[in-house]
């Protein structure tokens, strides 16, 4: 555990790493206690004041029902963040499991697992979630199961390719001929060791599932009404793109400012951790 | 003179890898160019092509002449001449001829740029460079890609591309390294040739003795970037006079030796950023005085052909 | 070389039945029943009879599966249910729509993309190098529809150069285009700045300046040709990537086409529809996958030897 406190500090020690990862500790924070930190509610309609641009009253200004809009962003903020860590977090143990079994043990469940991974990995990940919505139906939990799906190819191909090269090193060998089981060689050296470039590679793809969530929410495929979510905010507010460009905008703006952070601090983390290589033939 | 090195100094970025080189070749010669890997001969070679701008170096003092005019001229200018009149063949045949394009055409364009030939003509001549290498089956070989030749074949070929454009000046960069002791041999046998029938001046560069041995009129001694020595081969390989070449005879495996008999020489060559004071073999010295350690030996002539630069030669004269 | 090429097309058949069956099997994992997936809502009770013989719903799996890819193989894709008109016609009024944008959109980013990326090489780690890879990144974390909204906002609501949306004509072809282009041309540019980079340093290329060749013809001619090939591979390779543009920019741009058609079935449990859209879309990703692997042959001699 200690281990992972040291490159994270490195990570914040570059300057790009500091602002990025400030930028997201804000947005945890803000997510988490977004009840505390305004007095609105997200879903108490006010016509009167619909429409209206940043004010004293409503610093990002209300939407087409009179909604304050930056709660509904700090509210959007706690679906983006559960939604797409959770999803990712379910979609990367997967992708270690698969992986590592399947360039652990190598043979026919290697090749099965490559091929399913080779012939999906081509396709955009907006059509496997598609794909995995309409299967589930909208909402949040499709949302989940099709982020999940979608990035389980890259985890499984990574792992896998980790786990490859680390197979043959020779501190493996010589604990297998000092009679250490298969669980205990995949799961107390081969796995733990694998672990630093699959993690950072969860990390910049939760700013992506971020995104693929906002499109499905677009869509009005994603988490439905009341819960607000970024894409479905900016979907109603297209209707309002002459009257009312704010409420596009700004929730847009915070999620690409976001992703833009989420990237930065992936790559600072990568520089910290020296794992450039190990990343790139994914 | 065909090619005359006076004093030659080239640095990269902030360091400078070559401090005052010299050396001399004419028509007909062959001239070895001996070195450990960071002694400075590849940088020696890029630096007679003109070709030091493409890894960040430059010359920074002495001159460089080729057939009585200077090299530090405009690029322009040394574009002419490269693959003209002064050839160059490169140390890994693997990796240089291009994978895309069928080596006919790799040979042929070095005459339609330089002698102005049209398709057909430099398709010919190549054909007949091929033959004289002694490649049979030049008509068919032609149309094959790099990756469907042996190591052998291919330094064959870029040997014709370097003999494509008429040279007057090959530079050979450790042509044999990269192959097989048997193809080495082949190699090497058609250089000399190529020198003797055509009176081409080669500079051939090196680590390997026993190739010096073989084909080397002349032998220039390389170490931390500075010569050490300089004489006829013969003279080189009976009395050296330089530690540095005694050493560096000695470590030559050869079939009479008893087991355990290998020798190296003690100690690494420096790198640029970390040379010693003084001499810069002194560190692995059997033979350093007090002098050494605290100044540069200068490279002095005993005659034509001859250089030394070391405060405590073996024949203990100064030369 | 063409045994090769028909060697790898007769790969497709089994992959595109592979694709098949991955689709058909979408509506029998969709909770309930699959007659009621097929059923509008209030039609007579006698439907679902004719809905069950005409699907064999009755009937064991493998035949549902013949009865259905058969009718696929004869250009009969079903009917939709919401709309009651034969998917095929659908699917083939939306078609050419979604090939304009994904060709004019595909041929936008690698024509910039290649320029930009062979510019930044050529100037490597100077002002102008920096500059286009700076930009270049900054364009590709937009999430594309927000910066399809971002366009509309400027060219369409503020400048009024450019139609909001729809598909009248040319001009309504830009905002779409250019929103999924400047995604692209990230993604080319700094593959092809990568590939030029790494071909620079190569020994040949060392070789070609000794030989006395001019170095905007080695920069142009030669390096590029040679880092073209994993370009090529790639821009084939990611054909997914056009698709997916193409679909959310559709939505967004309220444009006719595949993606359109396909968002709007899954919102209305549309399910013949749904298979239908799902099955060309991957069959075109599947597809680009086999077209890189034959430019990749075509390109560099010595993928012929492996792949074949």
């Amino acid at each position: 555990m200690m281990r992972w406190l040291a490159p994270l500090r490195a990570a914040f020690g570059r300057p790009s790493g500091m602002v990025a990862g400030t930028w997201l500790l804000i947005l945890i924070a803000v997510a988490v206690l977004a009840h505390l930190l305004t007095p609105y509610d997200y879903d108490i309609q006010d016509l009167a004041n619909a429409k209206m641009p940043p004010n004293a009253a409503h610093w990002m200004g209300t939407d087409e029902f009179g909604r304050d809009l930056m709660t509904r962003i700090f509210y959007g903020a706690r679906t983006s963040l559960t939604v797409s860590s959770v999803s990712i977090g379910l979609s990367l143990m997967a992708g270690l499991t698969l992986g590592a079994t399947a360039a652990y043990f190598g043979g026919w469940f290697d090749r099965v697992v490559t091929t399913a991974v080779d012939l999906t990995w081509s396709f955009p990940e907006i059509l496997i979630a598609l794909i995995l919505v309409a299967i589930i139906g909208p909402g949040t939990t499709g949302t989940m199961a099709a982020i999940a799906v979608a990035y389980l190819a890259q985890f499984t191909r990574l792992t896998r390719a980790q786990i490859l090269t680390l197979k043959s090193e020779t501190y493996i060998e010589a604990a297998r001929s000092l009679g250490a089981s298969h669980k205990h060689l995949l799961f107390r050296h081969l796995v733990p060791n694998a672990l630093a470039p699959v993690l950072v590679a969860a990390m910049l793809a939760t700013g992506d599932a971020i995104i693929l969530e906002a499109t499905l929410g677009f869509f009005g495929l994603g988490a439905q009404p009341p819960t607000p979510s970024w894409g479905a905010m900016m979907s109603s507010g297209a209707a309002q793109l002459f009257s009312a460009p704010w409420i596009i905008l700004l929730p847009g703006l915070v999620l690409t400012v976001t992703v833009i952070a989420i990237n930065l601090f992936g790559d600072a983390l990568i520089a910290a951790l020296d794992i450039r290589t190990k990343l790139r033939d994914a | 003179m065909l090619l005359e090195v006076q004093d030659m100094s080239v640095a990269i970025g902030g360091v400078t890898p070559l401090d005052g080189v010299s050396f001399a070749l004419d028509r007909g010669q062959i001239h070895g160019l001996v070195g450990e890997s960071g002694s400075g001969k590849s940088l020696t070679a890029m630096a007679i092509m003109g070709l030091l701008p493409l890894i960040g170096g430059r010359i920074i003092g002495g001159s460089l002449k080729f057939d009585g005019h200077s090299l530090q001229r405009p690029e322009t200018e040394l574009r002419k001449l490269r693959g003209r009149r002064i050839a160059f063949i490169t140390q890994n045949p693997m990796t240089a001829l291009d994978p895309v394009r069928q080596i006919g055409g790799q040979v042929d364009e070095v005459a339609m740029m330089h002698l102005g030939l049209d398709r057909k003509a430099a398709r010919e001549r190549t054909i007949e460079i091929l033959k004289q290498l002694r490649i049979s089956s030049a008509e068919t070989l032609v149309r094959s890609y790099p990756h469907e030749l042996s190591g052998g074949m291919k330094q064959r070929i870029v040997i014709a591309m370097a003999l494509a454009g008429e040279p007057d000046l090959i530079v050979a960069d450790e042509p044999t390294t990269a192959l097989d002791v048997t193809v080495q041999a082949q190699i090497i046998h058609i250089l000399t040739a190529l020198v003797r029938e055509r009176g081409l001046g080669l500079l051939l560069i090196t680590h390997d003795m026993g190739v010096v041995a073989q084909a080397c009129d002349l032998v220039t001694v390389l170490y931390a970037g500075r010569v050490a020595e300089k004489s006829t081969t013969s003279t080189l390989f009976q009395a050296p006079r330089h530690p540095y070449t005694n050493a560096l005879m000695a470590s030559v495996p050869r079939d009479d030796m008893a087991i355990g008999e290998l020798k190296g020489i003690p100690g690494f060559v420096p790198s640029v950023a970390g040379y010693p004071p003084g001499c810069r073999f002194h560190p692995r010295c059997s033979r350093k005085t007090e002098i050494c350690a605290g100044s540069l030996p200068p490279l002095l002539a005993k005659d034509k052909e001859s250089a030394l630069a070391c405060h405590n030669p073996l024949d203990g004269a100064q030369p | 070389m063409f045994g090769f090429i028909i060697k790898r097309s007769l790969l497709l058949i089994p992959v595109f039945f592979a694709a098949s069956i991955v689709v058909f099997l979408l509506i029998h994992l969709v909770p309930g029943d699959p007659v009621d997936s097929l059923l509008t809502v209030g039609s007579p009770p006698e439907q679902r009879q004719i809905i069950t013989e005409r699907y064999g719903l009755d009937k064991p799996l493998i035949v549902q599966y013949g009865i259905w890819i058969g009718d696929i193989l004869r250009g009969d894709l079903g009917t939709a249910i919401i709309m009651r008109r034969p998917v095929a016609d659908l699917m083939a009024e939306a078609l050419p729509y979604s090939i304009a944008l994904g060709a004019s959109a595909f041929l936008f980013y690698t024509i910039v993309g290649v320029t930009l990326g062979v510019t930044a090489s050529l100037f490597q780690d100077r002002w102008p190098d920096r500059t286009i890879m700076t930009g270049v990144l900054f364009g590709s974390t937009l999430p594309s529809f927000w910066l399809g909204l971002l366009l509309m906002l400027i060219f369409s609501v503020w400048l009024r150069w450019l139609p909001v949306s729809g598909a009248r004509d040319v001009s309504s072809l830009v905002l779409p285009v250019l929103t999924i282009g400047l995604g692209g041309t990230a993604l080319v540019a700094r593959i092809t700045r990568v590939a030029m980079v790494e071909t620079q340093r190569k020994d040949f290329v060392m070789l070609l300046h000794a030989k006395g060749m001019h170095p905007l013809h080695i920069q142009l001619v030669r390096v590029l040709r040679h880092a073209l090939i994993p370009v090529v591979t790639i821009l084939a390779l990611r054909i997914g990537f056009v698709l997916g543009g193409a679909i959310t920019v559709e939505i967004v741009f309220a444009r006719p086409g595949i993606g359109t058609l396909l968002v709007r079935g899954i919102m209305q449990h549309d399910y013949p529809v749904v298979q239908a859209c799902l099955l060309m879309l991957s069959m075109a990703v599947i597809l680009g996958t086999f077209l890189g692997d034959v430019l990749q042959a075509l390109m560099d001699p010595r993928a012929r030897v492996s792949l074949s």
